[in-house]
């Protein structure tokens, strides 16, 4: 299948991924050929076959409710971009009224 | 004479237990290796001699007190980029994390300390594991050293570069649908991809958290074996991690072959592998008969659909996975943005390459409304045959074997421009990611152009200790692998 100009606008705007007009001509191209590819999974995949997710039958790890050592609040902050007053500092996200 | 760096880590553990040779040596060779050679290669990315030598050091000093040493204690360790190390950076080969200085150590940083193993470098990847070439590398592609102008295989191609040019006699990398394997058949080494949840990945930059696993590359596979052992195990820090207790895979691998049954993929014999690769590996499964093997051919139906249900699972995971880079914890962040939107978003397109948006991109179409049924639905219900696949092999086979890769290693830039052709060259390592299953490559000798050729012995989750056995015997069954060209450089 070939994805239009506005399917690939939308799928990079939901991965939040800035394009340039060259990026979206070529990404289309290759996704609509690797998709074509891909699509063989339904013709053998049946109704019948349950999906696997995971390879282990893994379900709810638990450990008792102890608390542990975590990272200095310093140190988890030490790799951000921005931060102030103890926190990460990000642009303006409620506009003042 | 041997040059220190041309030992392998058995020879290196013992030398340094004995005191014939110093940890610091060891260390100072293997760097000294490392200058000499690394402009070529590249297989590099942040090489760590004050760490190594703080922690050779240690090892010797614990000598002269008396102090009981690990097996491995002395025996340097090149480590994939992508594996966080306490205040050295870590990049996963990606310009978003150009600077990142990682506030903790993984794991198995953690317990290769522990083992007095220095660690002397991190090596280049494809940028988050993601590619089969190390082309993907932000930071320039790592060169092969069977023949500088081919790729060392990806993703963890500078840990297997590294260990084939003698700069590192053991290091790790990470697979998720070959990354351990294809990289150690195109350099000629050994590589193990273990059980999914063997080795903690807590620390490990996440690409497909249902599939990555974490393992060693070695010259020998007694190495590859003990490298193992020094990771593995339970980790409460990785609730995904298997809780059943380590095998001593050491200890095992001299008990033989005799009377276990070998099949050989079909699948991976016809005619997309290369004739000298297919002849190789059909003189390794004449070899295991030799040994008191019967061997058989197998069919395993689903491993061609594999691929594609991969190139859906992994993208899938990745784009969930890669949605914490938002220019707000750690990594890069666009300059002056506008708002958080515009700022996630020039962060992202600035920060990742080529094949890291693809994917994400890929595999937010696959999860998104309208496809999810159609793609990662069907996807997942082929995870399954595969898994079938397997379980019915192995009720009639101990392992299996199997070709590592198609082809020999092919040039740099011969495919780069192919997403797809670059993808074919997984085809046989993935089904085992898909499976949770284990699986070694080790070298079965070259093909007529010179390059060297990786056979797999692949089992059910678990069966570490069975695969190593089954390599060892064939390997000391094998001709040792002449040297690379590099090997006798400088």
């Amino acid at each position: 299948m070939k994805l239009s100009r506005e399917d690939v606008l939308h799928v990079a705007r939901l991965a939040r991924l800035a394009m340039t007009d060259e990026e979206v001509e070529r990404f289309g191209a290759q996704l609509s050929a690797i998709l074509d590819h891909a699509a063989r999974v339904g013709e053998v995949a049946s109704d019948d076959v349950p999906p696997t997710s995971h390879a282990l039958p893994l379900s709810n790890v638990f450990r008792e409710d102890v608390a542990g050592s975590c990272l200095s609040q310093d140190k988890a902050l030490s790799t951000a971009p921005e931060r102030e007053q103890g926190r990460f500092k990000v642009p303006r996200i409620i506009e003042e009224s | 004479m041997a040059e220190v760096w041309q030992l392998d880590a058995a020879a290196i553990a013992h030398a340094v237990a004995s005191g014939e040779t110093s940890a610091v040596e060891v260390v100072d060779a293997h760097l000294a290796r490392i200058d000499a050679l690394d402009q070529e290669v590249h297989a590099f990315l942040t090489p760590t001699p004050e760490l190594a030598r703080v922690q050779a050091a240690q090892v010797d000093a614990d000598r002269v007190a008396g102090k009981p040493l690990g097996p491995l204690a002395g025996v340097p360790i090149a480590l994939k980029d992508v594996l966080c190390t306490d205040g050295i950076r870590t990049t996963a080969g990606s310009k978003i994390l150009e600077t990142y200085v990682p506030p903790y150590d993984a794991t198995v940083v953690s317990m290769l300390k522990a083992a007095g193993m220095p660690i002397i470098g991190k090596t280049n990847q494809d940028e988050f594991a993601m590619g089969s070439s190390t082309e993907n590398s932000a930071f320039g592609p790592t060169h092969n050293p069977w023949d500088l102008a081919r790729v060392p295989g990806g993703s963890s191609g500078g840990s297997a570069a590294s260990v084939a040019a003698g700069m590192a006699p053991v290091s790790l990398g990470t697979d998720t649908g070959g990354s351990i394997r294809q990289p150690a058949a195109l350099c000629g080494v050994v590589g193990v991809k273990p059980t999914y949840g063997r080795v903690s990945r807590y620390g490990l930059i996440a690409f497909a958290s249902s599939l990555d696993q974490i393992g060693p590359f070695a010259r020998t596979v007694r190495d590859a074996a003990a490298t193992l052992q020094a990771i593995a195990g339970r980790d409460p820090m990785d609730s995904t991690s298997a809780s059943e207790p380590v095998p001593d895979y050491v200890g095992a691998l001299e008990r033989g072959v005799d009377g276990l049954r070998v099949g050989v993929v079909r699948e991976g014999m016809g005619e997309g592998t290369e004739p000298g690769v297919r002849a190789r590996v059909t003189e390794a499964a004449e070899k295991f008969a030799s040994m008191g093997c019967t061997v058989d051919e197998v069919s395993l139906p689903s491993f061609d659909v594999a691929l594609s249900a991969y190139y859906l699972i992994a993208p899938a995971e990745c784009s969930s996975n890669l949605a914490r880079y938002d220019g707000v914890r750690y990594g890069y962040r666009a300059d002056d943005p506008r708002d958080v939107m515009d700022m996630n978003m020039r962060s992202r397109a600035h920060g990742f390459g080529d094949e890291v948006k693809r994917r994400i991109m890929l595999g937010t179409y696959a999860l998104s409304a309208g496809y999810y049924d159609a793609y990662y639905g069907k996807a997942q219900k082929v995870r399954t045959l595969v898994i079938r696949d397997f379980d019915e092999a192995y009720s009639r086979f101990d392992f299996l074997v199997c070709p590592t890769t198609p082809t020999t290693a092919f040039k740099i830039g011969e495919k780069a421009d192919d997403p797809l052709a670059m993808y074919l060259s997984d085809l046989f390592t993935i089904p085992s990611n898909l499976a949770g299953a284990a699986a070694i490559s080790m070298p079965c000798g070259l093909a007529e152009d010179g390059l060297p050729v990786g056979v797999q012995v692949l089992g059910p989750p678990l069966s570490e200790e069975l695969l190593f056995r089954a390599a060892y015997a064939l390997e000391q069954s094998l001709e040792p692998l002449p040297a690379p060209p590099v090997w006798s450089a400088r």
